[in-house]
C-alpha cells in the first residue's frame, strides 16, 4: 500500500495514458467509455489521495525515473496544484460519466472509441502540465492535450466544428510556439529547466533582457490558452460546435490548466524577483480581464446560439479569475482561486444541462428552452441554481469566490476597479435575465423527450455541489486562503 | 413572566423554521384549498405566538446570539434578539395571519389559479422577512434580503400576463442590481475597513467620523443598496410590482418587503454607523435631501395617478422616505420617528390595501375616477380607507400623529429646521389632497355611470380591514407598546 501511494503522481498522469491505446484496441462503443470511465475514476481516486497526502506533507517531490532533481523530471506537488489536480480529474470523470447517452447524439458511431481515446490523451496531458515540475515537460504535456483537443472537438458533427478544431488548432500552435520560445531563452540564460531551481536562478538574471523577452513570451502564450481577451477568439468556436462532453470537459479545466500556469510562473518562479511587479504585468492583467468581463458579457448578451452564449459568458468568467492575478493582493488571489472552483462547478453544471436540453430538444436555439419550467420542471429549477450562482447569489458557490474578488477590488483601492467589478456584475444579470425569462415566463414551444437517468443524475449532483459548497464554503475557503497565503509570501 | 425560560436557540429555530414547515408542508401535502388553509393559518398563529413569547420575556432573550453556520472565515450567519428586529417580526408576523385570512376571501372570490405556489411563495417571503429581522451581521442580512427578493417574484408575476411579466422583470431587476453592485460593495468595504460587519451598538464605523465625505458616500450606497426602501431614483419597482394581487401589495409592498428596507436603513445608521452615540452630528446631508426630495416628488405622482393601487404605491414611496428622512436626522427623536413609523405606516397602509382590494372584489374598478359614490355601498369599507389615509396625514387619534409628532420633535433638534419643517408641512398637505377628496367623493352621488351592483365580499375580508384600522387607532392611544421596546435600544424615553 505504501508503495502505492508513494507512485501515485506518476500513476495519475500514465494510467489514462496506458488505458487511451485500449480504447481505440476495443473498438466497441460501450467498451471504449467504460474504460474511459475507469480510468478517469482511477485518476479522480489518486487525485484525492494526493490532496490529503499534501494536507500533512506541504510539497511531495517524485523523481521520475529516479533521476534526481535539477537532472531528472521531477514531479512537484503542492498546495496548489493538488487542488487543481483535484478539480480537473474530478471533471474528467463527470464529463465522462455524462457522455455514455450524450455522446451517440453528437458524434458518429464509428468514432466513439478514437473519441474516448483522445479525450483520454487530453486529460494525461492536462494532469502532466499540472503535476510536472519540470519547464519543457509542461510544454510536451500542454501540446498532448491540445493536440487531443483539436480531435475532441474537431469530431462533432456540425461541419463548423472541423473550422473551429482548425481556429484552435492554428492559434493554439501558435500558442504553444511562444512557450516553447520562452522556456528555450529560460533554459538558455539559466541552465536549468526544472522550475524550483528556476525560481532561485531567475534572481541572478534580473537584469538580462533575455529574461523579459522570455516573459514575455510566455505571458503571451499562456494567455492564449487561457483564452484572455483579446486572444479568446478560439474559445467561442471550440466551446459551440464540439461534442457536448468535450464543451463541459474543456469548460471546467482546460482554461484553468492555462490559468494555473499564471499562477505558477508569475507568483512562483518569477515573484520573489520582483520582476513582475518592475514590467508591470499585473495592471495589464487587470485591463485586459475587464476588457474581457465588459465584452464577454456583452456578447453573452448578443448571443442566439445558447452554447455560444455560456461561452462568451467563459469569456467574461475567466476575466473575473485573471482579474484577481492582477490584482496582487492576498484577498483577491483567494477570490481567484476559489472562482477557478466555482467557476468549473457552475460552467460544467450549466454545460451538462445544455447538454441534456440538447439531447432532448435536438436545437440548439436559444428559444427552444422557453417555457421549460412547464415541460421540464426539474432541469428549470436546476438551470436556476447554476445561473444564480453565475451571478454570484448567497448560498451559491459563486457567491463566495465574488466576495472575495470585491474584498480584493477594495484592498487594491483603484475606484475604477471597485466601479467596474460591481458594474460587471449587471451584464452578468442581464444575460442571465434573458435565459432566465425564456425558460419561466415563456408558453412552451416544443414537446421535450424524456431524459436518461444518467444524465438527470448527472446535472442533480452538479447542482448539489453549487449550493453545497455555497452554504458549506468551509473546505474551498481554507484550501484557496492556504494556497493564496503561500503564493503571496514567495 | 420571566418564570417561563424556554432554551433561547430553540425559540430563534423555531422562528425561522416555522415558516419554512408551512412552505415544505404546502408542497408535498395535496393542494386541496382547505388543506392550504388549515396549514397556513397554524404555521401563521405558531409563529405569532412564538414572537409573542419572545416579546413578553424580552428581558430573558434581548441580546442573544447564534450562529450557526460558516459562511466566510470570521463571518458567520449570525441571529440575534434584538429590539427594532423584535418590532419588524411582531409586525410581519402579526399581519401574516390577518394577511392569510383577508387572502383566502380575495383568492377565492376573485377565482385566481395556482394557490399552492402563491402560499409557498408567502411563507417563503415571510421566512425571509423572521430571518431578516432576526440577522446580527450585514452579511446574514443580505443572504436573506436576497432571498426576499427572489420569492416575492413569482407572487408579483401571478398573472402570468404580459403585464404581470414585464412588472416583475422591472421589480427584480432593481432590487437585484441595486443590491448586488451597491450594497454588496459597501458591506465589502465595511469589512475591509473596519474588519467587522456585525451590528454592534455604538456602531462599527463611528471612529470613521476624521473622513466625512468616506462616512457620507457609504451612507449612500447602504441606502441606495437597500434599494427596497424605495428612495429615488432606484423606487420604480414598487409602483412595477403593482401587478401582483392585492395581498400581496398589501402585506409585500406595504409591510414585508418594503419594510425590510427601511428596517435595514435603521438598522445599518444605529448599529453600523453608531447615529446614536454621536448624536446630533449629521451622517448625510445628501440622504436628507434626497429623501426629502422622494417625499414630495412621489407624492405628487400619487396626486396625479388614477389608479387606486399606484396612488397607495406612490403613497408608500413618500412614507418610506419619512422613516429615511427621520433616520438620516440621527438624533433620538429622529431614530423614534423612524421606528414608530415602521409600525404605524405598515398597520395604516395594509388597510388601505385591503380596502383598495375590497373595492376591486367587490365592483371589479380600479381606476379612482370611476369610484364616485362607492361609499354608498360600501361605507364601512370606506371608512375604515379614511382610517388608514389619517395614518398616513399624521392626524390625532391615529397613529400617525405620534410618528409625526417624533419626527417635528427631531426637525427641531436639526439645524436644518426651517427647510425640513417646509416639507413636512407641503407633504401633510399633499398628503390629505390625494386621500381625502376621494373619501369625500365616494359619499357623493354619482352623476352618471351609476355603480352596478355590489357583489358581497366575504366576513374574513371584513374583519382583516376591521381589525387593521383598529390597531392603527389603538396605537395612539396606546404607544407605550412600541416605545417600551424601543428603550431596549438604548434610547432615553
Amino acid at each position: 500500500m505504501s508503495f502505492f501511494i508513494s507512485q501515485i503522481p506518476a500513476l495519475i498522469v500514465s494510467v489514462p495514458l496506458f488505458c487511451a491505446p485500449f480504447c481505440i484496441i476495443s473498438n466497441h462503443k460501450f467498451l471504449s467509455w467504460f474504460i474511459a470511465l475507469i480510468a478517469t475514476f482511477f485518476s479522480f481516486i489518486c487525485s484525492i489521495f494526493l490532496f490529503l497526502n499534501i494536507q500533512e506533507n506541504m510539497v511531495i517531490s517524485y523523481a521520475m525515473g529516479q533521476w534526481l532533481a535539477p537532472w531528472g523530471i521531477e514531479f512537484r506537488i503542492d498546495k496548489l496544484n493538488s487542488f487543481l489536480i483535484l478539480i480537473v480529474s474530478f471533471f474528467a470523470l463527470y464529463a465522462c460519466f455524462f457522455g455514455l447517452k450524450s455522446l451517440k447524439n453528437d458524434i458518429q458511431e464509428s468514432k466513439i472509441s478514437l473519441f474516448w481515446t483522445s479525450y483520454l490523451l487530453c486529460i494525461t496531458g492536462l494532469l502532466g502540465v499540472l503535476i510536472t515540475g519540470d519547464a519543457f515537460n509542461i510544454f510536451v504535456f500542454l501540446e498532448i492535450s491540445s493536440l487531443a483537443t483539436y480531435i475532441i472537438i474537431g469530431l462533432g458533427r456540425d461541419k463548423k466544428a472541423l473550422y473551429a478544431s482548425f481556429q484552435y488548432l492554428i492559434l493554439g500552435t501558435m500558442g504553444a510556439t511562444f512557450i516553447v520560445i520562452a522556456i528555450g531563452l529560460l533554459y538558455v540564460s539559466t541552465g536549468t529547466l526544472n522550475l524550483f531551481d528556476l525560481s532561485f536562478r531567475v534572481k541572478n538574471i534580473v537584469d538580462n533582457p533575455a529574461l523579459i523577452t522570455a516573459i514575455a513570451f510566455l505571458f503571451v502564450g499562456i494567455s492564449l490558452k487561457a483564452a484572455i481577451f483579446p486572444l479568446h477568439t478560439w474559445l467561442p468556436n471550440a466551446y459551440s460546435y464540439s461534442p457536448n462532453v468535450t464543451t463541459i470537459f474543456l469548460s471546467a479545466t482546460a482554461t484553468k490548466v492555462a490559468i494555473y500556469l499564471f499562477f505558477r510562473f508569475g507568483y512562483d518562479i518569477f515573484g520573489p524577483s520582483d520582476i513582475i511587479s518592475a514590467l508591470s504585468i499585473g495592471k495589464i492583467i487587470i485591463f485586459l480581464s475587464l476588457l474581457a468581463i465588459l465584452f464577454g458579457s456583452i456578447a453573452a448578451y448578443k448571443q442566439s446560439n445558447i452554447k455560444k452564449m455560456f461561452a462568451y459568458s467563459s469569456v467574461a468568467q475567466i476575466g473575473f479569475i485573471t482579474l484577481g492575478i492582477g490584482l496582487m493582493n492576498s484577498s483577491a488571489l483567494t477570490g481567484s482561486i476559489s472562482y477557478m472552483f466555482a467557476h468549473a462547478l457552475t460552467k460544467g453544471t450549466i454545460f451538462a444541462l445544455i447538454a441534456t436540453l440538447i439531447f432532448s430538444l435536438k436545437d440548439i436555439d436559444i428559444k427552444s428552452i422557453s417555457g421549460l419550467v412547464k415541460t421540464q420542471p426539474l432541469i428549470a429549477f436546476l438551470f436556476l441554481i447554476t445561473l444564480l450562482s453565475l451571478i454570484g447569489f448567497p448560498g451559491t458557490v459563486g457567491f463566495i469566490s465574488k466576495w472575495y474578488l470585491i474584498l480584493g477590488a477594495l484592498q487594491y483601492k483603484s475606484i475604477l476597479v471597485i466601479v467596474i467589478v460591481a458594474v460587471s456584475s449587471l451584464f452578468t444579470i442581464a444575460y442571465v435575465w434573458k435565459i432566465s425569462k425564456l425558460i419561466f415566463l415563456s408558453e412552451p414551444t416544443k414537446q421535450n423527450l424524456d431524459i436518461p437517468i444518467i444524465m438527470k443524475f448527472s446535472c442533480v449532483l452538479g447542482s448539489i455541489l453549487v449550493i453545497y459548497f455555497g452554504i458549506f464554503p468551509g473546505f474551498l475557503i481554507n484550501n484557496a486562503n492556504e494556497i493564496s497565503s503561500i503564493l503571496m509570501s514567495r | 413572566m420571566s418564570s417561563f425560560n424556554i432554551n433561547p436557540n430553540l425559540v430563534l429555530t423555531l422562528l425561522i423554521i416555522l415558516p419554512l414547515t408551512n412552505a415544505f408542508l404546502l408542497w408535498i401535502l395535496s393542494p386541496r384549498i382547505q388543506v392550504i388553509k388549515i396549514l397556513t393559518v397554524t404555521f401563521s398563529t405558531l409563529l405569532f405566538i412564538t414572537s409573542l413569547f419572545v416579546f413578553l420575556n424580552f428581558d430573558n432573550y434581548f441580546n442573544y446570539r447564534y450562529a450557526p453556520l460558516q459562511i466566510f472565515e470570521d463571518i458567520y450567519l449570525e441571529f440575534s434578539f434584538e429590539p427594532i428586529g423584535l418590532i419588524f417580526m411582531l409586525v410581519a408576523s402579526s399581519l401574516w395571519i390577518v394577511n392569510t385570512f383577508y387572502s383566502f376571501g380575495y383568492m377565492e372570490k376573485n377565482k385566481e389559479k395556482n394557490l399552492k405556489r402563491f402560499y409557498i411563495c408567502f411563507s417563503f417571503a415571510i421566512f425571509s422577512t423572521v430571518s431578516l429581522a432576526l440577522s446580527n451581521n450585514l452579511i446574514t442580512s443580505f443572504i436573506f434580503y436576497e432571498i426576499l427578493t427572489l420569492s416575492t417574484f413569482p407572487l408579483v408575476a401571478h398573472h402570468g400576463n404580459d403585464k404581470a411579466k414585464k412588472g416583475a422583470t422591472t421589480y427584480l431587476f432593481i432590487l437585484m442590481s441595486t443590491s448586488i453592485v451597491f450594497f454588496l460593495v459597501a458591506i465589502a468595504t465595511t469589512w475591509v475597513t473596519q474588519g467587522s460587519i456585525t451590528y454592534t451598538n455604538g456602531g462599527v464605523l463611528s471612529d470613521n467620523l476624521g473622513y466625512p465625505f468616506f462616512y457620507g458616500f457609504l451612507y449612500a450606497l447602504f441606502i441606495f443598496g437597500v434599494s427596497k426602501a424605495a428612495v429615488m431614483p432606484f423606487h420604480k419597482w414598487l409602483p412595477a410590482a403593482m401587478v401582483a394581487p392585492t395581498p400581496v401589495s398589501a402585506l409585500l409592498h406595504a409591510v414585508a418587503v418594503v419594510k425590510a428596507g427601511v428596517f435595514l436603513v435603521i438598522k445599518i445608521s444605529i448599529y453600523i454607523f453608531g447615529v446614536l452615540e454621536v448624536e446630533n452630528i449629521s451622517i448625510s446631508g445628501f440622504i436628507t435631501f434626497i429623501s426629502s426630495f422622494t417625499i414630495i416628488a412621489a407624492s405628487f405622482v400619487a396626486l396625479y395617478s388614477d389608479n387606486l393601487k399606484r396612488r397607495l404605491a406612490y403613497s408608500t414611496i413618500s412614507q418610506l422616505s419619512y422613516i429615511v428622512l427621520a433616520t438620516s436626522l440621527s438624533n433620538f427623536f429622529g431614530i423614534i420617528a423612524a421606528i414608530f413609523h415602521l409600525v404605524a405606516h405598515a398597520f395604516g397602509k395594509i388597510t388601505l390595501f385591503f380596502a383598495a382590494g375590497n373595492i376591486y372584489t367587490a365592483t371589479h374598478k380600479t381606476e379612482i375616477s370611476e369610484m364616485t359614490g362607492i361609499g354608498l355601498k360600501m361605507p364601512f369599507t370606506i371608512l375604515c380607507f379614511l382610517v388608514g389615509s389619517l395614518v398616513m396625514i399624521g392626524l390625532p387619534l391615529t397613529s400617525g400623529f405620534i410618528s409625526k409628532w417624533f419626527l417635528i420633535t427631531g426637525i427641531i433638534q436639526h439645524d436644518m429646521t426651517v427647510p425640513l419643517v417646509i416639507i413636512i408641512i407641503l407633504s401633510t398637505i399633499l398628503n390629505t389632497a390625494y386621500f381625502i377628496p376621494f373619501v369625500y367623493k365616494a359619499f357623493q352621488k354619482p352623476q352618471k355611470n351609476r355603480l352596478s351592483d355590489v357583489e358581497k365580499l366575504p366576513k374574513s375580508m371584513i374583519i382583516s380591514i376591521a381589525f387593521c384600522a383598529f390597531f392603527s387607532l389603538y396605537l395612539f392611544f396606546n404607544p407605550e407598546i412600541i416605545l417600551n421596546i424601543i428603550r431596549f435600544t438604548g434610547i432615553p424615553l
